[in-house]
């Protein structure tokens, strides 16, 4: 296996929105390599820039959006230099993506065969009717859709939201993608089938050997399926880690933040949940400082200046945030 | 499926009972008859109404027309053409043909251009091309069908001379082409507008999305995945719009001397050629609900979802 190499590296990413209003920076300079068979997760709040900066990569941006600067590599291969008809034959093969409400993702008036079979026929001009078929019902068998051979021929609305996104899944992964880059999959599921379409997505991704940018809310997926871990805030990366690194030593305040909010089964007295205070900032107008500044419970006069850089903390583990470089300072001035 | 279709013909007749009860006391509610004319005698029109049994009661008429339509007899011609069978009227002289031949021209013509222009400009949406195209076809819906006939046949048959002005021969291709366009100009304009709605929505679908990122064509994901689920409004439209148009239009057949059915409609309204007006009623009653019937079937075949058999339950 090609373990050590990466599989897409994206440099200082910067996408934005031209509305009306002004331009919406949704995503303001983020960075990360991504290895063949690794799991990332993108962890962060409703308007961080994560979805944003997945379409990106897939070149599904609409219309106002744009990207403005910065790099995505595949496999050493420019993808902002691609023509679409280059990017149309990469999406769906090389990588593919799987959405939030499996209810609405699929066309309801064509069979779940007949779409499954279009994702393969669309890159392969060569294949044939049987072979895509047999294709089919393979990959729905492995997704675990039981009696694959007579529900190939069934229309969507004949599935539930759980085998939807099971067949969302198979078509995703149909044409062996190296990367596929799944929005909340979870997201729109009963807390039960979440869990299996996790397991699902962690056993096939083992099998199959994707690598996988997991893009979600909830921390808890992340631990569950994710090798490490971005957390995004207003259109940036604040900080990145192993999973169990972040989890366990957590050093970015947005992030204590975060854990902090979620509930915890290990607690032998149910303790209240702590928020972070205050609301997201606004994009048209974003602070001179770190974007967090206004929220954040350790806020200092530098924050409110100037964009923190990253501190390395050892072991990919990375964080913007000034706090880190007190001590440096501090030490300078003694 | 068949069970569905039987009870909706039955129903049918239930329909059309009532469209040609209204029909029948309308008509007999709207003063004059066939037989007055500046020169006939009281005594004449008494002998006449004896005759055509317009003097019973207006309860036994009905019956009259009601017995008489089971029996496939459609009565003769009280006026326009004395003493002829109606169903001559309509089905052996060439009327009914000509506007049926007219007419699916015309929508066939409405669909290829008017389906295609309402993908173009969904798909281009808010660029000069939709701006344009929403500017035609908005002038297209407003301009009432005798404007746009009447402009026609003076700017290409009397100003530029590249058309005939009467339709009287009908075997050349010329002659067909202002009836054509004026017939179907307006329905080009309101498929287009209709078709683009539909699409718009379409298009803004998750569907359309996972399509992309599947990496379909952009011509597939128009033709394919949003014409498709756009297509329901248009045919729920097109359906009755068929029993309308092939049974002629009255301005453009009076424009163009065409001597279809639609004009001869109106001129037995005119004439109170009573037996005329009910068989030209109930044919195009009886088209108008079979072609809702087909509207309905079509919908099964273009959407899965829909399920025909909610009644039977």
């Amino acid at each position: 296996m090609e373990d050590n190499k990466k599989l897409i590296e994206i440099k200082d990413l910067k996408v934005s929105f031209f509305t009306p209003a002004g331009e919406v920076k949704a995503v303001d300079g983020i960075s990360y390599e991504l290895g063949y068979n690794e799991v990332m997760g993108v962890v962060g709040e409703s308007g961080s820039g994560k979805s944003v900066e997945a379409y990106s990569i897939i070149g599904l941006l609409q219309n106002p959006g744009k990207v403005t600067g910065g790099s995505i590599t595949f496999e050493g291969e420019d993808l902002l230099a691609y023509t679409p008809e280059q990017m149309r034959q990469f999406r769906g093969n090389k990588v593919s993506m799987i959405f939030q409400n499996p209810m609405t993702c699929l066309n309801p008036v064509y069979t779940i065969g007949n779409q499954l079979m279009e994702a393969l026929t669309v890159h392969d001009d060569k294949i044939t009717k049987e072979e895509a078929r047999a294709r089919a019902i393979e990959m729905l068998e492995k997704v675990g859709i039981n009696n694959a051979e007579k529900r190939i021929n069934q229309y969507p609305h004949e599935f539930s939201g759980g085998m939807r996104q099971r067949a969302m899944i198979a078509m995703a992964l149909i044409c062996r993608p190296k990367l596929l880059i799944a929005d909340e999959p979870t997201t729109a599921l009963d807390v039960s089938i979440q869990a299996q379409i996790l397991e699902l997505m962690k056993e096939l991704q083992k099998k199959e050997n994707t690598s996988i940018i997991f893009i979600t809310h909830n921390l808890g997926v992340v631990a569950e399926i994710c090798d490490k871990v971005s957390v995004m805030y207003a259109g940036r990366i604040v900080e990145q880690a192993g999973v169990e690194e972040l989890f366990y030593n957590p050093q970015h305040p947005y992030t204590k933040g975060l854990l902090a909010s979620q509930p915890r089964l290990d607690e032998e007295e149910p303790e209240r949940l702590i928020p972070i205070e205050g609301t997201p900032i606004d994009l048209l107008n974003p602070p001179t400082g770190c974007n967090f500044g206004p929220r954040c419970k350790n806020c200092m006069k530098i924050c409110l200046t100037k964009k923190p850089p990253y501190a390395d903390l050892g072991d990919g583990h990375i964080s913007a945030c000034w706090l880190h470089f007190k001590d440096l300072k501090g030490k300078k001035e003694e | 499926m068949l069970w569905y279709i039987l009870k909706r013909l039955l129903a049918s007749v239930g329909t059309l009972l009532v469209v040609l009860a209204i029909t029948f006391f309308l008509m007999n509610a709207v003063p004059g008859s066939p037989f007055i004319t500046e020169k006939s005698t009281p005594e004449q029109i008494a002998a006449a109404n004896a005759k055509y049994g317009l003097d019973k009661p207006l309860i036994v008429q009905f019956k009259n027309y009601l017995v008489s339509y089971c029996h496939g007899d459609f009565g003769v011609s009280l006026k326009m053409q004395e003493g002829t069978p109606v169903t001559d009227i309509l089905f052996h002289q060439g009327k009914f043909q000509l506007s049926i031949k007219l007419g699916l021209i015309a929508l066939l013509v409405a669909v290829i251009i008017g389906i295609p222009l309402g993908c173009i400009a969904a798909y281009n949406r808010g660029t000069w091309l939709d701006g344009f195209l929403r500017v035609v076809t908005t002038i297209g819906v407003a301009i009432p069908g005798f404007v746009l006939a009447t402009l026609l046949l003076v700017t290409f048959a009397v100003k530029l001379q590249w058309l005939p002005t009467i339709s009287g021969s009908l075997d050349s291709f010329n002659v067909y082409v202002m009836p054509i366009v004026s017939l179907s100009f307006y329905y080009v304009c309101y498929l287009s507008k209709l078709t683009r709605t539909s699409m718009l929505d379409a298009i803004n679908q998750d569907y359309i999305r996972t399509a992309r990122a599947k990496g379909v064509t952009t011509k597939s994901i128009v033709i394919k995945h949003a014409l498709r689920n756009s297509l329901i409004p248009v045919i729920t439209y097109i359906g009755p719009v068929i029993a309308g148009i092939i049974t002629g239009s009255f301005v453009v057949e009076s424009t163009f001397s065409v001597p279809g059915l639609g004009k001869y409609f109106v001129q037995s309204v005119l004439a109170r050629d009573y037996t005329v007006i009910m068989a030209t009623t109930f044919v195009l009653s009886a088209l108008v609900i079979f072609m809702n019937l087909v509207v309905d079937i079509a919908y099964k075949i273009v959407d899965p979802r829909i399920t025909l058999s909610s009644r039977e339950d």
